[in-house]
C-alpha cells in the first residue's frame, strides 16, 4: 500500500504509517438538487507522512472539492476526514479551524499573499491563528523564509516580488507551522515556466527534508514529477499509482525517492 | 485535543485589524474625512459656543445682574406719565439699594454743526445724567473724561457711543464742539458701550446741573438705575414702584436689563443646537461611508477572508477583524475631528478674546460617538464577512 511509499519523516510515529497524515474513508459530498449532485463518490484516499502526491484530475472532476474536502474548508456529506489521526466529522466549526491553524498549510494558485504586507508578516500570518506571540512569528518566519530560499527578500512587500518569489513566500507561510501536510493548490498555474521549474524544485527539496506535501493540479507533467498520483474522474478516485520512474515500492523503499529531484 | 482550537491574541485583533486600513491609507484617509469632519464640526460647534457663552457670562457677571432700572410707563396712558420729582431720592433711600443714578431727558435737539438742518438729530437724543451715573452703571470712558462737579455745572458734553459714531465724532485729539440747541457744547468725553442701558448710547449727556441752567431741563427722572444688594433683588423690585410714585404705582415699570443679555446667552443655544444638528448629519453621513467602504472592503477581500480562515481564522475571528477595521477608521476620524474641531475653537476663541474652554465631556463625547458610529458602521460588513464561506472566500 501507499503507507509503504514512506520517505523517512523526522516527524513521523515510530511505528510507521499508524497515524496518517491524512486519511479519508468513504467520503462523499453531494450537492443538493434532482438528482443531486455528487461532487465526491466514496473517496478513499490515505496519505502518510512523508509523502509527496499529485491529485491530478480535468477540470470539473471533483479535484477542488476534493481539495476543500481534504483541507477541511468543507465538510463531506458522509465519509471519515481525519487529519493527523483526528476525526473532523464531530468537532466544531471552531475546533477544525483550529486543526487548520495547527496541521494544514495552504498554497494557492494566486498566493493569496496580504498587500502592503512584508514577506516576513505575510509568513507570519501561518502563526497567528495558534496565539504564537509576534516575536516568536518573526523568528520562525525568517527561518521559513529562509528555508524556501528567501532569507534575502525578508522585508519586500508582494509587489516588490516576482511571482515565483510570491509563490515561495506562499509555501514558506504553508510550512511556518510545521504542519501535518501542505496543501499545494495548482501552485504553479500562475507562474512562468521558469518559476514553475524553481517552485517545483522547491517542493521536491521540502519533501526530501521530510515535509508531506499534496499538490492538487491538472497537470500531467507535474503529476508525473511527483512520487505518487491520485487521479480524479467524475467524483470518484479513478488511478493512485506510483508515477512512471518512481518504483513501486514492494521491494525497494526507493532512496531516488528520497532525493525526489528530477 | 482541546488546544486544537483557534486563538487569536487580543493583540492580534488590533493588529489585524489595522493591517487592512495600513495596507491601503489614502482609501484609508478618505473614508475617516467623513467622520473627521462631523467630529470636528460638534467639537468646534460646542467649544465655541461653550467659549463665547462664557464671554457673554462674564460679561454679565462683570456688569452685574444687580441692576435695576426704574421708567415711568406700563400703566394706563403711560405715553404722558413721568417719575416723580423725587424719585431718585425715594430710591436712594431704599436698604438694599446701594447705589443708585439717574438721568434725565432734556427736551432739545443736538446737531454735529449748524449746517444740518433743524430736526435731522439722526435719533441721537439729549439727556442729562448726574455724576454717580458711570460707576451705578459699571461705565468706561472711551476717551476724554466724564462729568466732574465742575464741568457738570457748564455746558460740556459727554456722548454715548452710538451718539458719538452718529455725530461723526471718533476722537477728541482736537476740540470738538457739537450744537445743542442753539449753543455750542464742547465735547469732553466719549463713553463705550452701556450694555445694561442702552439707550445711554444714543445719548449726548449733559450733566443736570447745566441741563436746568441751560436748557430748561425738568426736574423729574426718566430713568432711574439702581444697584440692588445681592440676594435682595426680588424684594426690591416689588417694593419700587411704590417707593419711586407712591400715588400712581402702577405706571412705574421695573426691569432687569441683565435678563436681556441672559435670554441672549439662551438664544445662542438656539443657534448650537442647529450646527449641531449639522454636525449630527455629517457624522452619520461619515458613518454611512465607512459601512460603504466596509461593504466594499469584504467585497474586494473575499481572497484574504477565504485565505484567514484556511489558515485557521474562526468566523469569529474575522468579524472581530472588520469590525476592529471599521472602528478603527472612526477612530482615526475622531481624532482627526477633536484635534481639528479644538484647533478651531482654540484659534477663533482667541481671536474673538474669548476664554477658551473645551469642555473635556465634549472630547469625550465626540471621540466616543466616533467610536460606536464605526462599531455600528461596521456591524454588518463584519457579519457579511463572517459568514462567508471559506470555500467560497477562495474561489473569488
Amino acid at each position: 500500500m501507499s503507507g509503504l511509499l514512506l520517505t523517512p519523516d523526522p516527524t513521523a510515529v515510530p511505528d510507521g504509517g499508524a497515524r496518517p497524515a491524512l486519511e479519508l474513508r468513504r467520503v462523499v459530498k453531494a450537492y443538493p438538487g434532482s438528482p443531486p449532485v455528487h461532487a465526491l463518490d466514496d473517496v478513499s484516499i490515505r496519505i502518510d507522512h512523508g509523502e509527496l502526491v499529485a491529485v491530478v484530475g480535468p477540470s470539473g472532476s471533483g479535484k477542488s472539492t476534493l481539495l476543500n474536502v481534504m483541507g477541511t474548508l468543507d465538510r463531506p456529506t458522509e465519509g471519515v476526514v481525519a487529519i493527523d489521526g483526528v476525526d473532523t466529522a464531530d468537532r466544531s466549526d471552531d475546533e477544525v479551524a483550529g486543526i487548520r491553524a495547527r496541521k494544514i498549510g495552504f498554497v494557492f494558485q494566486q498566493f493569496f499573499l496580504l498587500p502592503g504586507m512584508s514577506a516576513v508578516d505575510n509568513v507570519g500570518n501561518g502563526l497567528l491563528y495558534q496565539g504564537v506571540p509576534p516575536a516568536t512569528r518573526r523568528t520562525r518566519s525568517i527561518e521559513a523564509l529562509r528555508r524556501v530560499g528567501l532569507g534575502h527578500r525578508l522585508d519586500h512587500t508582494p509587489n516588490q516580488m516576482s511571482g515565483g518569489e510570491r509563490q515561495r513566500v506562499a509555501v514558506a507561510r504553508a510550512l511556518v507551522h510545521q504542519p501535518a501536510f501542505v496543501l499545494a493548490d495548482e501552485p504553479t498555474g500562475n507562474l512562468d515556466s521558469r518559476s514553475t521549474e524553481a517552485v517545483m524544485q522547491l517542493i521536491h527539496d521540502l519533501h526530501a527534508e521530510g515535509t508531506t506535501i499534496v499538490v492538487i493540479t491538472h497537470d500531467l507533467a507535474i503529476a508525473d514529477a511527483l512520487p505518487r498520483q491520485i487521479h480524479v474522474l467524475d467524483g470518484r478516485i479513478h488511478d493512485d499509482r506510483p508515477s512512471p520512474g518512481f518504483e513501486p515500492a514492494t521491494a525497494t523503499p526507493t532512496a531516488g525517492m528520497n532525493e525526489g529531484q528530477p | 485535543m482541546s488546544s486544537t482550537k483557534s486563538v487569536l491574541r487580543p493583540g492580534d485583533v488590533l493588529r489585524v485589524g489595522a493591517s487592512g486600513p495600513l495596507a491601503r491609507r489614502t482609501r484609508t484617509l478618505l473614508s475617516a474625512l467623513g467622520i473627521s469632519i462631523g467630529i470636528a464640526a460638534m467639537v468646534a460647534v460646542l467649544g465655541l459656543s461653550e467659549s463665547s457663552k462664557s464671554a457673554l457670562l462674564d460679561e454679565i457677571a462683570s456688569l452685574g445682574t444687580n441692576l435695576l432700572t426704574v421708567e415711568a410707563g406700563g400703566g394706563f396712558g403711560a405715553g404722558d406719565s413721568e417719575l416723580p420729582d423725587h424719585a431718585l431720592g425715594s430710591i436712594g433711600r431704599i436698604p438694599t439699594v446701594t447705589e443708585a443714578s439717574a438721568a434725565w431727558s432734556v427736551p432739545v435737539d443736538v446737531y454735529r454743526n449748524e449746517f444740518i438742518r433743524d430736526g435731522e438729530t439722526g435719533g441721537v437724543r439729549v439727556a442729562a445724567a448726574d455724576l454717580d451715573l458711570l460707576t451705578t452703571l459699571n461705565g468706561t470712558v472711551a476717551e476724554g473724561r466724564y462729568f466732574d462737579e465742575a464741568s457738570a455745572a457748564y455746558p460740556t458734553a459727554v456722548l454715548g457711543s452710538v451718539a458719538a459714531e452718529r455725530l461723526g465724532v471718533r476722537d477728541l485729539d482736537e476740540p470738538t464742539m457739537v450744537r445743542i440747541d442753539d449753543d455750542w457744547v464742547e465735547v469732553i468725553g466719549i463713553l463705550d458701550e452701556f450694555p445694561l442701558a442702552a439707550d445711554l448710547d444714543r445719548a449726548v449727556i449733559i450733566g443736570t446741573e447745566a441741563a436746568q441752567t441751560w436748557f430748561d431741563a425738568g426736574d423729574a427722572p426718566a430713568v432711574v438705575y439702581a444697584r440692588v444688594a445681592d440676594g435682595a433683588i426680588e424684594e426690591t423690585r416689588d417694593v419700587l414702584p411704590r417707593t419711586a410714585d407712591a400715588e400712581n404705582p402702577e405706571e412705574v415699570s421695573v426691569s432687569r436689563p441683565s435678563d436681556a443679555l441672559e435670554a441672549q446667552a439662551a438664544a445662542d443655544d438656539t443657534l448650537t443646537t442647529l450646527f449641531l444638528g449639522l454636525g449630527a448629519v455629517a457624522l452619520l453621513v461619515g458613518g454611512i461611508g465607512i459601512a460603504n467602504v466596509m461593504v466594499i472592503a469584504v467585497i474586494e477581500r473575499r481572497g484574504e477572508i477565504g485565505l484567514r480562515r484556511a489558515l485557521g481564522a474562526t468566523r469569529s475571528h474575522i468579524r472581530r477583524q472588520f469590525l476592529t477595521e471599521a472602528v478603527l477608521l472612526s477612530v482615526l476620524g475622531g481624532l482627526a475631528g477633536v484635534v481639528i474641531g479644538s484647533l478651531a475653537t482654540v484659534v477663533y476663541a482667541t481671536s474673538q478674546g474669548w476664554r477658551v474652554i473645551l469642555p473635556l465631556e465634549v472630547v469625550a463625547a465626540g471621540f466616543g460617538s466616533a467610536v460606536l458610529i464605526g462599531a455600528v458602521a461596521g456591524l454588518y460588513p463584519a457579519m457579511r464577512a463572517a459568514e462567508l464561506s471559506p470555500t467560497d472566500a477562495l474561489r473569488a
